[in-house]
């Protein structure tokens, strides 16, 4: 019985995440090239991570675009975010929410249009239009600043994932403790850093290690308002798996790459678990009767 | 100093009139109940004071100024919520810290201070635990703790008993009122239980649907309620009412029901005078019905319903033609259920309301 509904999601759940899994560790460990021609050459491409010369690079791209976006966005902007919104009237609040939701439901390519369109460094760009209202000169923010734009782009999107899952954490928080710590004599700031934050820790880890996985898997934008360029200079991690293994054809070594972000994904997520499971098992909550 | 006035307060929730035009003076040092059924407006009534809720309409005043927009840290409250409100993440020093570290107080202030304020509800030995690991009882004190450790002008206890089992309940209400008298802090407590407000209280205000019925002391309440609702509300078993008419023969004034005809205190006869044959509602309470096994020795005959031993005494339903009345008789009553009974309430022990208004008449 059991096995009947569990059934479909392990199937599911071999299909597309273990078995690719297990193809990528096997590809890496060949030199598989564009034409899909390769023999087995052992631990060749992982010797080859640590001769390669764009990966340090690369590396601190992602480091900046993980550590900006998750800070600033992702995480902080959500938690203002469900921080403001549940202190507002709740219809209003909701409203507020769902206007931040609408870049999630936008198609992916919509949306980063929409960015290139509004950074356009032509005069007919949007941000230039309104520039030239003030007197100023046309600006190419993307080559400008492109570190700029792609957080932005990344963090209005990504922010509204920690915004819903923190704003139910925080109406989960009895109304009685706010009102005790207002009765204390605690202000709206001493109240979220001494009675919300310590009691939506949980929701809010989940955010931070949830939200890290998925920037250091993304390159979507990334990609389509400067596609890493110029040269590798905001090419982080994922996008050059991508563009080794698929614009340059070399499968092997992508997949080499690749790996190591499965792997280090999977234990990120498994500690996060245990780290959680513990926890709740060492403090049951104790829900007070009214 | 701590002297409450409230001014025509009012609190509306866009339909909903959760209170309406409460006037009510607290004494310095008073420990006043709010009593009512539940949804009747007092935790609303609470929390306008704390100032967590503003007012609609009306005035809060403590001292003679008025506070309606000062906010909670500002009002020196202490307050116990229902749900005591421990914070779950700190120990219960922390938790009594609190209030004092937000004010910046130095450290060993801090430190002596909560062990004073723990001191005070004993709970001296428990202050590293965290909530989860505190029975109900300890928690209540650590609740009481905190809300004392500011040393609050007025503090406000919502419910503060209705989480504790009945033997803990008992112990925690003389324990509170004896701290209240000690510390001689004024203090408004909550409570659907009458019982609670009549043992602990100086006096009671009793509320319902938002509207205050009646403020007195627990006697006033008892003898003298202003309508049947309090008259209903205080006292367990409750009163009885029972639909009568008023006759006079003989100059003699007297109550006549269904199977039943009960003389009138002489002192009443005025008042009921212009009620001549017309309907009222009077009121019974069980504890002042005698309840006799001896033929044709009372006015009332009855017959028995049910008797419920409670212990030191038994509550017993009698019939009356169609109406149950509710007795209580002494430890030793020896009637049983369908067995004839006569009933004899002093005439100076019954109550009179009128069935439209439900006010007290006399
Ligand atoms: N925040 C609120 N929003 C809307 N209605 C409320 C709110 N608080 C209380 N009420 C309503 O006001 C009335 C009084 O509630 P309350 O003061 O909590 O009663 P009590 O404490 O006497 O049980 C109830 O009808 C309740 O539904
Ligand atoms: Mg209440």
């Amino acid at each position: 019985m059991l096995l009947l509904f569990l059934g479909p999601f392990v199937l599911l759940t071999v299909l597309f995440f273990v078995m690719p899994a297990i193809i990528t560790a096997f590809l890496a460990l060949t030199n598989l090239d564009a034409a899909f021609q390769g023999t087995y050459v052992g631990l060749d491409n992982f010797r080859g991570l640590f001769a390669d010369p764009l990966l340090p690079r690369v590396l601190l791209n992602t480091v900046v675009y993980v550590f900006f976006t998750l800070i600033c966005f992702n995480t902080g902007l959500g938690l203002v975010l469900a921080l403001l919104t549940t202190h507002i009237p709740d219809r209003v609040g909701t409203v507020f929410r769902a206007i931040w939701l609408l870049p999630r439901l936008t198609p992916m390519v919509v949306y980063g249009l929409l960015w290139l369109w509004f950074v356009d460094p032509t005069k007919y760009g949007m941000l230039n239009t309104a520039r030239s209202w003030f007197g100023l000169a046309p600006l190419d923010l993307i080559s400008a600043s492109p570190w700029l734009v792609i957080v932005l782009v990344n963090g209005f999107i990504g922010a509204s994932l920690g915004m819903v899952i923190l704003t139910s954490a925080i109406k989960s928080v009895p109304e009685d403790y706010v009102r005790a710590a207002r009765v204390d004599g605690a202000s709206s700031l001493a109240i979220v850093r001494h009675v919300i934050l310590p009691l939506i820790r949980w929701p809010l880890t989940f955010v931070l290690v949830n939200q890290t996985l998925a920037l250091l898997t993304s390159y979507e934008y990334i990609l389509l308002v400067t596609g890493g360029g110029p040269f590798y200079d905001t090419t982080v991690y994922a996008l050059y798996v991508f563009r080794r293994a698929i614009q340059n054809g070399d499968y092997g070594y992508g997949a080499a790459l690749a790996f190591i972000l499965v792997v280090v994904g999977a234990v990120a997520a498994l500690s996060y678990w245990r780290l959680l499971n513990f926890e709740r098992m060492i403090s049951a909550p104790k829900i007070e009767a009214d | 100093m701590g002297r409450i006035v409230l001014d025509k307060l009012g609190k509306r929730f866009g339909v909903v009139e959760a209170l309406r035009d409460l006037n009510l003076e607290i004494a310095d040092a008073e420990l006043i109940a709010l009593l009512g059924p539940s949804g009747c407006g007092k935790t609303t009534t609470l929390l306008m004071l704390a100032g967590i809720y503003k007012p609609t309409s009306g005035q809060i005043l403590f001292d003679g100024v008025a506070v309606n927009d000062l906010p909670p840290q500002d009002r020196h409250i202490g307050m116990v919520f229902q749900s005591y409100a421990l914070y779950p993440h700190m120990t219960v020093f922390d938790n009594i810290a609190f209030p004092l570290r937000l004010l910046r107080r130095p450290v060993d202030e801090i430190q002596r201070r909560v062990l004073e304020a723990a001191a005070l509800v004993q709970i001296e030995a428990l202050m590293d635990r965290r909530p989860s690991q505190l029975s109900g009882g300890q928690q209540q004190r650590t609740a009481l703790a905190r809300a004392l450790v500011k040393q609050p002008t007025l503090l406000l206890l919502d419910e503060p008993l209705s989480n504790l089992d009945a033997k803990l309940r008992v112990l925690m209400r003389a324990e509170i009122k004896h701290l209240q008298r000690r510390l001689g802090i004024t203090t408004i407590l909550v409570t659907h239980d009458q019982v609670e407000a009549m043992t602990m209280a100086d006096r009671i205000a009793v509320l319902r649907d938002g509207l205050l019925q009646q403020v007195g002391t627990p006697d006033d309440l008892y003898y003298r309620p202003a309508n049947t609702f309090v008259a209903g509300f205080i006292g367990s078993p409750p009163m009885n009412f029972i639909p009568a008419q008023v006759e006079t023969t003989d100059g003699q004034v007297a109550f006549a029901a269904e199977g039943m005809r009960l003389p009138a205190a002489e002192w009443t006869a005025p008042h009921l005078a212009r009620r001549r044959g017309g309907p009222v509602l009077v009121g019974v309470r069980p504890e002042d019905i005698r309840l006799s096994l001896v033929p044709g020795e009372s006015a009332v005959q009855g017959r028995i319903l049910d008797v419920e031993p409670l212990g030191r005494e038994l509550v017993v339903a009698v019939t009356v033609g169609r109406q149950v009345v509710v007795a209580i008789a002494e430890h030793g009553f020896a009637g049983k259920p369908d067995q004839p009974v006569g009933m004899f309430v002093p005439p100076e022990r019954i109550y009179v309301f009128d069935p439209t208004t439900e006010s007290a008449i006399v």
